[in-house]
């Protein structure tokens, strides 16, 4: 971590991010601040634009030929979307880790850990040190260390899952994304996870969509509650540290949600 | 209670038997059309062989093969040039045809509006349409010339390379304009292949390498590819295949040489193809001649035929890591 990081109060910042589909509005004036070394959790019910708002962090949306932004998003102080910057090098620092596992099938383990410096043309940062102090950091070098060599497939999937944080460890990023990280997975899968993030967030900031209610009190210190009302876009109701949302919810539906009264 | 012993498990065989009659008709008649197509290719083997015996016992095999010379006077055929020459024009037009029909194969996936992507789609598909012997005259009629061209700029700018070299002065009706005319046939082919195997690629994997850092280049190379090579390689046989079995196009632009192998000298007038060499041949032959026309008719069978078992091979073996 930088000295430019400790100074500030937030290291990520959304401001004012509206997002559209074609000539759909999904997303409307949600302002987040994310700390350093926090998890910040992101809970809702589903299709409110938790996904669309996590994947503007990393400007993931510039894949899908119909989406459009409008807002900012700061990473130590400078917009990610300003016209200067290549996306590639946002990416880089920060990561994202998907739903579903994701390796890539036809690398082995270790080839995985080490995909993100061969696909951003960092081949020269490639080292047995990296691969295993990133499987560690990802609780995943007990497990793989003695079959780096075999395909990635076949580990279970939890382990993929480990894997692809591990593959985004590798890149040294400041900021880590979780889309529902644990909603393919076991409950001791999910377990480890949840450990592998509280480990994490000594080192950096991590924010994470969940629909486990559990999931967000164990691992988060902040939560944002976004709600979407029927064919209008989503927003935040309140946000907050995650035991004041889960215990003195400000809003009524808030506390609707937490308590699991609808959603 | 008494004690009762625990008993053995019987096992049965499980197996799936037609139970009505509806069933048992429509498994025999798939039945039968499966087997009949085996029978067929037996049967087209053997009339083949029967016809083709008399040339391959007169001249021996590997002599009729390897090779030179086709001559009616003193009933001497060998399909050595022809054999080389289609396999060096079908290399010549897959070598053109493979980075032009993944090109287009990945534009047409991976970047098109969907608007876009219909209508490429549909010329490519009219494209893989066009019947060769329409091809064979614009080969013939318009590209020849363009081709010669192309021939002679080749051969001013890389002329020290053996392959470019020319001595005959006349760049028509050479191995690298049929190759050409090959590569306009076999691209839709081969792209609308890669197009599918392209489609069926993980979306969440093209997602994971952006999220890493890649670009489309880096994504493509890294991960798309490898994920599709075993796939587009079965198109390439495919189109392979198609290439080596083209009889009118090639006849229309190639001057064929009997008498002596043409190499690798793409730019010279002169090579050979055996399936145009047939078509040249049949219509006036003579008895000899047509039993050594059926002898070239049953090696190019056998060639395709390894062709496409090893096409089939490899698709079937593609993605051998989605049997998990
Ligand atoms: N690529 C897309 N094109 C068009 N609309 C989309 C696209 N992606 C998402 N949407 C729409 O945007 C809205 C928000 O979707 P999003 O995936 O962000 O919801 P979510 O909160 O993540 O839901 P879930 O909890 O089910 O994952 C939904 O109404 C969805 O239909
Ligand atoms: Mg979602």
């Amino acid at each position: 971590m930088n000295s430019k990081t400790m100074n500030r109060a937030f290291h990520l910042e959304a401001k004012d991010i509206n997002v559209w589909f074609g000539e759909r509005h999904v997303l409307k004036d949600v302002n987040l601040q994310f700390p350093s070394n926090q998890v910040t959790a992101l809970i809702g019910p589903s299709g409110c634009g938790k996904s669309t708002f996590i994947r503007t962090l990393n400007r993931m949306h510039e894949l899908i030929p119909t989406a459009g932004l409008a807002g900012s998003v700061l990473l130590d102080g400078d917009d990610i979307y300003d016209d200067a910057v290549d996306p590639s090098q946002v990416r880089l620092k920060v990561g994202m880790v998907f739903q579903k596992p994701n390796p890539f099938p036809t690398m082995s383990i270790k080839e995985n850990v080490i995909s993100g410096l061969k696909l951003s043309g960092r081949k020269n940062e490639i080292s047995n040190d990296l691969v295993e102090d990133s499987l560690k950091r990802a609780s995943m070098w007990n497990e793989a260390k003695d079959r780096l060599d075999e395909p990635a497939l076949s580990l279970s999937g939890g382990q993929q899952q480990r894997l692809c944080i591990a593959r985004s460890l590798a890149m040294n990023p400041e900021v880590i994304l979780m889309d529902e990280p644990c909603s393919a997975l076991d409950p001791g899968s999910t377990r480890r996870i949840e450990e592998t993030i509280l480990e994490l967030k000594e080192t950096m900031s991590i924010v994470i969509v969940t629909h486990n209610m559990q999931q967000a009190q164990r691992v988060s210190d902040k939560t944002a509650f976004f709600l979407a009302d029927d064919n209008q876009p989503g927003y935040v109701v309140e946000f907050g540290d995650t035991q004041q949302i889960f215990n003195q919810p400000v809003d009524p539906r808030t506390n609707d949600y937490v308590n699991g009264h609808f959603g | 209670m008494s004690e009762t012993l625990p008993k053995a498990p019987v096992r049965r065989a499980l197996r799936v038997k037609p139970a009505t009659t509806e069933d048992k008709i429509f498994f025999g008649v798939s039945a039968a059309a499966g087997y009949s197509s085996l029978v067929l290719i037996v049967l087209i083997l053997i009339f083949l062989g029967l016809q083709a015996w008399p040339t391959f016992a007169q001249q021996g095999i590997a002599e009729f093969v390897f090779g030179t010379g086709w001559s009616n006077a003193e009933e001497q055929y060998s399909i050595g040039p022809m054999l080389w020459g289609s396999l060096l024009i079908a290399t010549l037009g897959v070598i053109l045809a493979v980075p032009m029909a993944i090109s287009i194969a990945y534009f047409i996936e991976f970047m098109a509006t969907p608007r876009l992507k219909r209508t490429a789609t549909l010329f490519i598909d009219l494209l893989a349409a066009i019947p060769s012997v329409i091809l064979g005259l614009w080969g013939l009629e318009v590209f020849s010339y363009v081709g010669a061209d192309w021939g002679r700029m080749l051969n001013e700018t890389l002329g020290f390379l053996p392959i470019f070299s020319n001595v005959a002065e006349s760049f028509l009706r050479t191995p690298f304009i049929a190759g050409v005319v090959i590569a306009v046939m076999i691209v839709p082919i081969i792209s609308s292949v890669t197009r599918e195997i392209f489609s069926q690629v993980d979306d969440d994997l093209i997602k994971a390498s952006i999220a890493l850092g890649g670009n489309r280049e880096s994504t493509f190379r890294k991960v798309i590819l490898p994920v599709s090579a075993s796939g587009i390689t079965g198109g390439v046989l495919l189109g392979l295949g198609r290439a080596l079995g083209e009889t009118v196009a090639i006849f229309f632009v190639l001057n064929l040489v009997f008498d002596s192998y043409n190499w690798f000298n793409i730019l010279e007038p002169g090579g050979g193809a055996i399936a145009s060499l047939i078509l040249g041949q049949f219509g006036e032959a003579t008895a000899s001649e047509v039993s050594a026309l059926l002898a070239a008719g049953v090696i190019l069978f056998l060639l395709t035929l390894v062709i496409n078992s090893i096409a089939a091979f490899i698709v079937s073996r593609a993605q051998p890591w989605n049997n998990r």
